[in-house]
């Protein structure tokens, strides 16, 4: 398929031309569309301009406009901005009249996945196809340009191009993408072998701190989430599973609800959980909590965090942990040295808490499925739709709205999905739109593992560290989403950030004995990928160990680190930077103190410096703070700086408030009074440093987090002489 | 059955008197830009005015707005993003995923019309709305931009809204 236009809508539109449409994509809803991308009810829209696709990547309309397709989520992270503008960068359009399009899922099956994975998480939307969507842009760039080559019988080398309006010099003809697109569209494309993409030093929009594109709608309550979606004849459902995980549902009386107002009635779900269907959200959500359930609970229904810790502590003490590094003899170095050094430390589960929690819409006929919902990753959600309705792939489709935030809750796991199609499936022809209060999005998430850390070092006459040994306990997100690299405990993933190789995730310091273990502690809490994964807790154990030993060193913690590092320099330019920008040694006002992490994950460099102060009561303020981070390719600079100023609020939660405790065999918080999150006011004030090299690909939205939290505790360790050693900061008494 | 006026318009909604203002707006009103995010008045993304006064609609029943209350949701505040608070939010790039932002527009508005300068300290104060993409310090920024576009230094442009993201 090269080329589509106005008409070419979906079959479930032009089916049902008479319901109310509505648009899927920014660019659809300025007058015309490309693939159809809309959702059933649309009518074919009055087409004002033509459209047409020059490639997957690129469709040109007659008005000059340009709408790039972006097949990663939008969660606020920017990264359709980002792709758009390294699209814009190759295909020379004009950048005030770009826009963008989600492709679907079922497009992208049904078009052999052209435009590859959908997938949006370990901050890879841009650094992982960066080259395929530039690659995407240059290809349509030499259509559209031979296109004019053909037109006026010259060769294409004399053609130049900028902002969309194409130049032959010669003859002083001009033309635009607009009116060569159609003919651009029947050219065959170029060998992408033959792509020779720009070096980003030429970059004219890439690079640059442009405005984001998605905006506007974000200002005037006119931006359609999912969970504002509404669908002709829709109803609401709301739904609740076992607060024990592992616990089944063993009965529920639907007869008891069924005369309250609205109500359609109760349906099972899964084995573990009942919904209540009715004809609004609302009447729903009060049935539901009328609802007269019984659970069996299962065997972990008296499951605490007591005995989960106890769990862990024993995992450290434990023999045949796994070790996935072992170089030199650590203990040995250890043992022989002159000081020895040796902390425990932890940090809790943490939920993700979306701001919307977890909702889907889902339609099932006969021989379809449609849902429609935020997800980090649209092929595991049609994967999930197809499995739970037993139709298959190519009846499933996918429509994405920008999310709510995702935070890694919404990417490979799929529950909420599963749960709406699992309903929607008992009111065949409804549209069904499920929504998780927020105390069920709060008990029922794939938490940030528990673990805690026995680290041990050791420091020769000189204060020089012979030996360090750091022994993680705790859980597997890979025991449960992928057992194959959990295989015998042996989880490399739990030990980010401590890893050896070059390129992700390495640690930056050259001890002479180093043993890095993990001891696999599993438990029936659900756990996954929680922005910045594994490298928040694992940042805290060595970053906050390190500052530790750099007293016992009589060194300053700057000094300390800089020593370890001269193997690893980008690590240390990044550290460097943050302590510059971050006024490391100059002087402070009274009261206030500084710490300083650094910590490489989703193959980024990151550094902070953190100044806080502690008042008598022990209560804590963080005043200013510095982040220093080597992308590599810097595609938006500001909105660098906002996935690092939202980095340091995620973080600051976390580090303060963050924490999900297990009674019962349940998580116990259920809202923000109990599960508290930074406010506005305790915000510091952050300073983003951007250094690019410029010679790789690095992630942006998650590997600056994981300083975060140990920048803040080794100011706080400056300013009271006691280390805190356990996550989080409400429980710790300070003073 | 309440009577409601709702951004200057009238609206008579069939709905149980315990309905939480923010479900009677997103569901029977169809205005979905007030959001839900907790229920219990904790994070401010349901925040509209009463009156002039910031109210957290999830926890006030229908039955408590009187039919001559005035409720001021996001979408009464201008469509075409004028207002300064609109126009400094643009400015600045102030949201990431954008979902909170309603509700803290509305909170920004209600602040500078009570305190057409906020100062840092007043800032803090007002503003108590969760954002869980971190974007505080930007909504600072904005509030002080907000402030200085409604006192007519409009020293730079505001970013005007396209169709880009419309
Ligand atoms: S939804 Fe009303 S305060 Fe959170
Ligand atoms: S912008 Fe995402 S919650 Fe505030």
């Amino acid at each position: 398929m090269k080329k589509t236009n106005a008409s070419a809508t979906s079959a479930t539109a032009l089916a049902n031309p008479s319901r109310r449409g509505f648009i899927v994509g920014s660019a659809a809803a300025a007058g015309g569309l490309s693939l159809g991308f809309h959702l059933p009810g649309s009518a074919a829209p009055a087409a004002k301009a033509s459209v047409t696709e020059v490639n997957a990547w690129v469709v040109v309309k007659s008005d000059e406009s340009v709408v790039i397709r972006v097949a990663r989520s939008e969660m606020g992270q920017g990264t359709h901005t980002g792709l758009a503008q390294l699209v814009t960068e190759e295909l020379e359009c004009d950048w005030k009249r770009v826009g963008i399009e989600q492709v679907t899922a079922g497009q992208n099956l049904a078009r052999n996945r052209v435009w590859g994975e959908m997938s949006t998480g370990g901050s890879r939307g841009i650094r992982i196809s960066n080259t395929y969507v530039r690659q995407g842009g240059a290809a349509a760039r030499i259509m559209l340009l031979q296109a004019a080559a053909n037109e006026w019988n010259v060769p294409v080398g004399e053609i130049s191009v900028d902002k969309g309006v194409v130049t032959h010099a010669a003859s002083k003809r001009k033309t635009t993408y607009g009116k060569l697109a159609v003919a651009a569209s029947k050219i065959t494309p170029p060998d992408v072998k033959s792509i020779k993409l720009k070096s980003p030093q030429d970059w004219k929009v890439a690079g640059k701190p442009v405005k984001r594109l998605d905006t506007a709608n974000k200002l005037n309550g006119s931006k359609v989430y999912s969970i504002d979606l509404k669908l002709p004849g829709m109803l609401y459902a709301a739904v609740k599973a076992c607060p024990v995980y592992g616990g089944t549902l063993k009965s529920f009386d639907g007869d008891k609800v069924l005369n309250l107002p609205g109500v359609k009635r109760a349906v099972q779900v899964s084995p573990s959980a009942v919904a209540v269907v009715a004809d609004t959200w609302w009447r729903a959500k009060k049935a539901l909590d009328a609802l007269p359930i019984e659970w069996d609970e299962g065997p972990n229904a008296s499951v605490s965090s007591a005995m989960i810790d106890a769990r862990l502590k024993e995992g450290l003490a434990a023999s045949g942990a796994y070790a996935n590094r072992n170089e030199g003899d650590a203990l040995k170095a250890i043992e022989g040295a002159v000081k020895k050094i040796e902390a425990v430390y932890s940090t809790p589960f943490l939920a993700h808490a979306t701001m919307e929690p977890s909702n889907a819409t889902a339609l099932v006929t006969a021989n379809k499925v449609e849902v429609w919902l935020p997800t980090q990753n649209a092929e595991a959600s049609l994967a999930a739709a197809s499995e739970e309705s037993g139709l298959p792939l190519s009846q499933c489709e996918i429509y994405k709205h920008d999310l709510g935030g995702g935070f890694g809750r919404r990417g490979g796991d799929q529950d909420y999905t599963r749960q709406a199609v699992a309903i929607a499936k008992q009111f065949a022809g409804t549209p069904v739109k499920m929504i998780w209060s927020r105390e069920e999005d709060m008990q029922h998430d794939f938490y940030r593992p528990i673990s805690q850390c026995k680290l041990s070092a050791g420091l020769d006459a000189n204060n020089k560290l012979v030996g360090l040994h750091i022994k993680v306990s705790g859980q597997s997100i890979n025991a449960r989403v992928n057992p194959a690299a959990a295989k015998g405990g042996n989880d490399d993933r739990q030990l980010q950030g401590f890893w050896s190789a070059a390129g992700d995730a390495q640690f930056g310091y050259a001890v002479p004995n180093l043993l890095v273990e993990y001891a696999m502690r599993n438990t029936h809490v659900p756990v996954g990928p929680w922005r910045g994964v594994n490298t928040n807790q694992n940042a805290v154990y060595s970053e906050c160990f390190m500052d530790e030993v750099a007293k016992a060193a009589g060194t300053d913690p700057l000094e300390f680190r800089r020593a370890l590092m001269a193997k690893y320099p980008k690590h240390l330019a990044v550290l460097n930077a943050a302590a510059e920008k971050g006024d490391w040694g100059k002087p402070l006002q009274p009261g206030r103190f500084r710490g300083i992490a650094q910590f490489m994950g989703y193959a980024s460099y990151s550094a902070a410096v953190a100044e806080v102060s502690v008042n008598a009561k022990g209560e804590v303020k963080v005043h200013r703070m510095t982040l220093a981070t080597n992308c590599g390719h810097a595609v938006n600079p500001q909105q660098i700086a906002a996935q690092v100023e939202g980095g340091v609020a995620y973080g600051l939660s976390a580090t303060f408030y963050g924490e999900c405790t297990v009674d019962k065999g349940r998580v116990v918080q259920s809202n923000f009074h109990d599960y508290q999150i930074l406010k506005l006011a305790e915000m510091p004030h952050v300073d983003t440093v951007v250094v690019p090299t410029f010679d790789f690909w690095g992630g942006v939205g998650e590997p600056t987090i994981c300083v975060v939290a140990p920048s803040v505790l080794n100011a706080i360790f400056a300013a009271t002489g006691k280390p805190v050693r356990t996550l989080p900061l409400k429980n710790q008494k300070l003073v | 059955m309440a009577k409601l006026n709702i951004n200057g318009k009238a609206h008579d909604v069939q709905v149980e008197a315990d309905t939480p203002l923010l479900w009677t707006l997103r569901e029977q009103v169809g205005l979905t830009g007030t959001k839900y995010g907790c229920g219990v008045a904790q994070c401010g993304a349901c925040s509209v005015h009463i009156n002039g006064q910031l109210t957290r609609s999830c926890s006030m029943p229908v039955s408590a707005v009187k039919p001559g209350d005035k409720v001021l949701t996001i979408e009464g505040i201008s469509r075409n993003n004028s207002h300064p608070v609109q126009q400094a939010w643009a400015e600045l790039d102030v949201p990431q995923c954008g979902y909170c932002q309603s509700g803290q527009i509305m909170a920004a508005v209600a602040l500078l019309k009570k305190t057409p300068k906020p100062t840092d300290q007043q800032i803090d104060e007002a503003m108590t709305n969760i954002c869980r993409c971190g974007t505080y310090q930007r909504i600072r920024a904005g509030v002080h931009r907000a402030a200085e576009i409604a006192s007519g230094r409009t020293a730079k442009p505001a970013a005007k809204p396209t169709a880009k993201s419309a």
